[in-house]
C-alpha cells in the first residue's frame, strides 16, 4: 500500500456501522480490466494440508481458493461486460463440504494458460510463518543443536474465523452494496480488521460473503465481544440557518460530504510510510501477485496481507490481516535477532536488555527448546569469548 | 393536560398495533425468525396483561391474520375474572374476525388450542359457532381434514355420521360413501381420474402418490384453482408449458400481484411491462374504489434499496408493498410522483440494490410541495445515517410549522428489538403496514401515532372501529 490510498485508483465511501462493525466500502470508477477473480470451494477438510513446495508443509483451515485470470496484454480486452468468460470454476453458490482431506499443491499455482490458483490470505500468512524459519544462520553455542537442524519447525499461529467474530456474519449480511463497489475496508471496534479489494464489481458481489470465511486477528475478535457498538456519524442539521428547501438542501449536501470525510483518517495503519517489505511472488503479466510484511513495531498496527498490483501502480486485488501483539512480538524478536546475526548478547543490547531476559522473552513467545540455558547464562557473566 | 399515565398507554397502545399489522414472526432482513417470534410473543403478553380491553378491541383494526390467530388464542385461554358484558363482548369480536380470517388460519387456531389444552366452555361454543357457520362443511372437512378432525374430537362437536365417518376412520376400511365429495376422495386414493374432482392441495398429494406428471397434472386440476393458487402456480405452469393455468392478472390483489411481478425476470417483465402496468393499475383501481383521486396533490418516496429483500422466508416483501403502496397511491392522489431512493423512474423494474439515501429524496419530494407526503420505508437511512429525521425535524419546525404538507411513514417491517417498526423521526408519525390494501385506514391510525391525540380520544376510535366491525357482522 506504499505511495498512499490515492494511487490505488480506489475510493472510498461513507462507512456503514453494524454494532460494533463499521465496513466501508471501496468503489472504482471505472472496474479494473485485464484481471478477474473467482472462487474455488475446497473440497479439503478441516485442517487441510499445503504443500508449500520447498519440503515445507502448512496446515491451516482453508475454506477456498482463489482463481486469478488475466488477459496477457491487458490493453485489449474488451470493454467491461462482454468479456467472454469461461464457466465460473465453482458455481457462485456453492457451499464449503467436508470430504477427505488431502494436500493442496503450492500456494499459487499457474494453471496453464492465463490463470493462477492462488490461497487467500495463506500467501501472507505463510510469509509470516516462514518469517527466519530456517533459525540461526550462525551456529552460535548458546543455541541447540535442534534450532541450528530444525529451525522454528513447527511454526504455529492462531486466528479466528469470521464466523467467530461476533456480529461480522450480521453485519455483512445487512450491508448493502453499492454500485461499482470493489472492496471494502473493514474495521472492528474501530481497528482496522482487514482490507478486501478486487479487480472488478461483480467479483466483489460473488465474493463478499467470503469474508466470513477469512481469518481474523485475536485482538478483533476481543473487542468484538466488547464493544458494543461503535459511534456512528450523526447528522446535525442547524435549524436556525435553514430558511428555505434550497438551504436545506445546502445543508444535506454539506452533511453528506462531512460523513464521506468522516471515516478517511483511519486506514493509517497500513499506508504508513516505508513501514512495509513487499516480496514478489507471481507475474501475471502487466500484474504481480506479491505479500508484504510490516517491520513490526511495537505497540502499532502492524499488517500482513497480500496483492495484486497493475504496472502502473493499481490495486487489482488486495487482502489483508491484523496481527495481534503477541504476533508482532514474535516478528520484532525474529527480526531483531536475525539482523544481529543471531547472537544473543548484540540483540539483546540492541534491545537494551540482558541475554537470559531475552532468553526469557524467546521462551515466552512460545519458542521452547531453542536456547541452552547455561551457555546463556554464562554469556550473562562472562561475555562472549573470542 | 394530557395525562402521563395516559400518553404510556397511548404509545403502548400504538406501538401494539403497528406490531400486530407487521410482524409474522417470520425471518427478517435484520432479525432471525426466533427473535421476532419472541418479541412479539412478549409484546402480546404486556399488552394483554395491562390492557385487556384494548389488546381485544384491536381485533376490530386490520391487523395480520398470524397476530389475529394469537390474540383470539391468548384470549381465550383465560377468561375467568371476565364480568359476563366483557366476555360477551370478547366473544362478539373474537366470532367477527374468525370470520374474517382464512379458513386453513381458523383451523389451525383451533388445532392450537386443542394442543395446548384450552377446552373452558367459550372456546368451545367458539368452536361450535364458527364451524356451524361455514358453507360447505364437507369440502371442510376434505381440504382441511386434520384440522377438523382435531376440532370435532377437541371440542365435542356433533358431526353427521358420515363425516365422522370420513374422519376418523381409514379410507380402505370403506367401501363407499354416499356424500360425492367423500367418495370421490376415496376413488381418488385408486384411480387417477377422479382425483382432479378434488380441491388442488388435496389433490396435489394423491398425484405425487400416482406419480402424475407435473404438467399433466396442472393442466387437468386447472379448473378446480383458486385464486391465489392460480397465481401461485404461474411460474410453475410457465415451466411445465401448461396454458390452461394462465390467471387473469387484474383480478388479483395489489399486493400479491406485487410480490408476483417482482418475481419475475428483468427481461420478462420488460417484455411483459404493458400487461403488467394494466394488472397493477386495475387492482390499485379497485381498491380505491370511491376515494379514487381524492387525496390531492401526493408524493411518494419508496424504498428500493438492498434491506428490501426481506428475508428468504418473505422474498422481497418490503419492495413489493412499496411497489404496490405506488400505484395505489397513483390511484388516490389527483396528481401523483413517485421517487424511487435508487432513482429509478420505472417501477416495474425495480429491484433491491444499494444503500438507502432517503435524506436525499426527501429533500426532493419537499421541493415539489405536495398536499401528502408519504414514504415507504423499513425506516433504515443510511447513507447518510439519519439524515432523513433531520431534514423532516429541520422542515416541521422551519420551514412548514403549520403543517401544510403531510407526511406519513408507512414501515413494512417489524423491528423485534425496539417491538415496534422502526420510526424515521420523532416529528413523523409512522405506522406498521403489511397490505397496501390497508393504507387509506392506516393513515388515518397516523394520527394517534404522532402522539398528539389523547387516549380518550384513541379509545373513542376504537370503540367506533368496533361498532362498525361488530356492525357489519350483523348487516351481513
Amino acid at each position: 500500500m506504499n505511495g498512499g490510498f490515492a494511487a490505488t485508483g480506489l475510493i472510498a465511501r461513507p462507512a456503514q456501522v453494524w454494532g460494533a462493525v463499521r465496513l466501508v466500502p471501496l468503489v472504482r470508477e471505472a472496474p479494473l480490466v485485464g484481471l478477474r477473480l473467482d472462487r474455488r470451494v475446497h473440497e479439503v477438510g478441516d485442517p487441510s494440508i499445503v504443500d508449500v513446495g520447498d519440503g515445507t508443509y502448512y496446515r491451516s483451515f482453508i475454506p477456498h481458493a482463489f482463481v486469478a485470470s488475466w488477459d496477457p496484454d491487458g490493453d485489449r480486452t474488451a470493454a467491461f461486460g462482454t468479456q467472454l468468460q469461461e464457466r465460473p470454476v465453482t458455481p457462485r453458490n456453492a457451499r464449503m463440504r467436508m470430504p477427505p482431506r488431502r494436500a493442496t499443491r503450492r500456494m499459487a499455482r499457474g494453471l496453464g494458460g492465463n490463470r493462477l490458483r492462488f490461497l487467500p490470505m495463506h500467501l501472507a500468512l505463510e510469509g509470516y510463518l516462514a518469517l527466519h524459519f530456517g533459525g540461526p544462520a550462525i551456529v552460535w553455542e548458546e543455541w541447540t543443536d535442534r534450532a541450528v537442524r530444525e529451525g522454528l519447525s513447527p511454526r504455529v499461529e492462531e486466528a479466528y474465523c469470521g464466523y467467530a467474530v461476533r456480529g461480522l456474519a450480521d453485519a455483512l449480511k445487512v450491508f448493502e452494496i453499492h454500485r461499482g463497489q470493489c472492496g471494502v475496508a473493514l474495521y472492528v471496534a474501530d481497528t482496522l480488521a482487514s482490507v478486501f479489494v478486487v479487480p472488478h464489481p461483480s467479483d466483489y458481489r460473488a465474493l463478499h460473503a467470503t469474508l466470513l470465511e477469512d481469518l481474523y486477528g485475536e485482538v478483533l475478535f476481543h473487542y468484538a465481544n466488547y464493544v458494543e457498538a461503535v459511534p456512528d456519524f450523526v447528522v446535525g442539521i442547524e435549524a436556525e440557518r435553514v430558511s428555505s428547501l434550497a438551504d436545506l438542501r445546502r445543508a444535506a449536501a454539506g452533511q453528506a460530504g462531512a460523513w464521506e470525510r468522516f471515516h478517511h483518517l483511519m486506514l493509517s495503519g497500513l499506508t504508513g510510510e516505508g513501514s512495509y517489505t513487499s516480496e514478489s511472488v507471481y507475474r501475471l503479466g502487466p500484474f504481480e501477485l506479491s505479500r508484504f510484511l510490516p517491520s513490526f513495531r511495537l505497540d502499532e498496527e502492524n499488517h500482513i496481507g497480500e496483492r495484486i498490483t497493475h504496472q502502473d501502480g493499481r490495486l487489482a486485488y488486495c487482502k489483508t490481516f491484523r496481527l495481534s501483539a503477541a504476533q508482532i512480538r514474535r516478528g520484532h524478536l525474529l527480526t531483531t535477532l536475525h539482523a544481529h546475526g543471531w547472537a544473543l548478547d548484540a540483540a539483546a543490547t540492541a534491545l537494551n536488555t540482558t541475554p537470559s531476559a531475552l532468553a526469557r522473552r524467546i521462551r515466552e513467545s512460545g519458542f521452547e527448546g531453542l536456547l541452552r540455558q547455561h551457555v546463556v547464562e554464562r554469556l550473562e557473566r562472562e561475555g562472549r569469548r573470542r | 393536560m394530557v395525562d402521563r399515565r395516559d400518553l404510556v398507554a397511548c404509545e403502548d397502545v400504538v406501538m401494539f398495533v403497528n406490531a400486530a399489522v407487521t410482524s409474522t414472526g417470520q425471518r427478517e432482513f435484520r432479525d432471525d425468525a426466533i427473535a421476532q417470534r419472541l418479541s412479539v410473543e412478549f409484546l402480546h403478553e404486556y399488552i394483554l396483561g395491562n390492557y385487556r380491553e384494548l389488546y381485544a378491541a384491536s381485533l376490530a383494526l386490520d391487523i395480520n391474520d398470524f397476530n389475529a390467530a394469537l390474540i383470539v388464542r391468548n384470549l381465550l385461554v383465560s377468561s375467568r375474572d371476565l364480568t359476563p358484558e366483557v366476555r360477551r363482548r370478547e366473544g362478539e369480536l373474537i366470532a367477527r374476525r374468525l370470520e374474517l380470517m382464512a379458513p386453513q388460519r381458523v383451523w389451525r387456531l383451533f388445532r392450537e388450542l386443542a394442543r395446548r389444552g384450552v377446552n373452558n366452555r367459550r372456546t368451545r361454543a367458539i368452536m361450535r359457532d364458527w364451524t356451524a357457520q361455514r358453507r360447505d362443511p364437507v369440502l371442510d372437512a376434505v381440504k382441511y381434514r386434520t384440522g377438523v378432525k382435531a376440532t370435532m374430537r377437541h371440542a365435542h362437536l356433533e358431526v353427521p355420521a358420515e363425516t365422522g365417518t370420513f374422519l376418523f376412520s381409514s379410507p380402505r376400511k370403506v367401501s363407499a360413501f354416499g356424500t360425492p365429495l367423500f367418495e370421490t376422495w376415496r376413488q381418488a386414493h385408486y384411480a387417477q381420474r377422479a382425483l382432479y374432482d378434488l380441491p388442488y392441495s388435496v389433490a396435489e398429494g394423491l398425484a405425487s402418490m400416482h406419480g402424475i406428471k407435473r404438467a399433466t397434472f396442472l393442466e387437468k386440476i386447472a379448473p378446480q384453482l383458486t385464486r391465489l393458487e392460480r397465481l401461485r402456480l404461474q411460474d410453475a405452469a410457465e415451466r411445465a408449458g401448461v396454458a390452461a393455468v394462465r390467471a387473469d392478472l387484474t383480478g388479483m390483489p395489489l399486493t400479491r400481484l406485487a410480490s408476483y411481478v417482482l418475481s419475475l425476470s428483468q427481461a420478462e417483465r420488460a417484455a411483459r411491462h404493458d400487461e403488467l402496468r394494466h394488472a397493477m393499475t386495475v387492482s390499485a383501481r379497485r381498491v380505491a374504489g370511491p376515494a379514487a383521486g381524492s387525496w390531492g396533490r401526493v408524493v411518494a418516496v419508496l424504498d428500493d434499496s438492498f434491506s428490501s429483500f426481506g428475508s428468504t422466508a418473505k422474498r422481497q416483501r418490503p419492495l413489493a408493498v412499496a411497489l404496490a403502496c405506488r400505484f395505489l397511491l397513483k390511484a388516490l392522489a389527483g396528481e401523483f410522483t413517485g421517487l424511487w431512493t435508487s432513482g429509478t423512474h420505472d417501477p416495474l423494474l425495480v429491484r433491491p440494490s444499494g444503500p438507502t439515501p432517503l435524506g436525499e429524496r426527501l429533500i426532493d419530494a419537499l421541493e415539489l410541495a405536495p398536499d401528502r407526503l408519504i414514504v415507504v420505508s423499513d425506516g433504515w437511512d443510511n447513507s447518510p445515517p439519519g439524515l432523513a429525521a433531520e431534514v423532516l425535524r429541520v422542515w416541521r419546525e422551519r420551514l412548514d410549522p403549520t403543517g401544510a404538507t403531510a407526511v406519513v411513514h408507512l414501515n413494512p417491517v417489524y423491528d423485534a428489538e425496539g417491538f415496534d417498526v422502526k420510526r424515521l423521526s420523532a416529528s413523523v408519525p409512522t405506522v406498521g403496514v403489511r397490505d397496501a390494501e390497508d393504507v387509506p385506514a392506516l393513515v388515518e391510525l397516523a394520527r394517534f401515532a404522532e402522539g398528539r391525540a389523547g387516549f380518550a380520544e384513541l379509545r373513542r376510535y376504537l370503540a367506533d372501529r368496533q361498532d362498525r366491525f361488530r356492525s357489519r357482522r350483523a348487516a351481513a
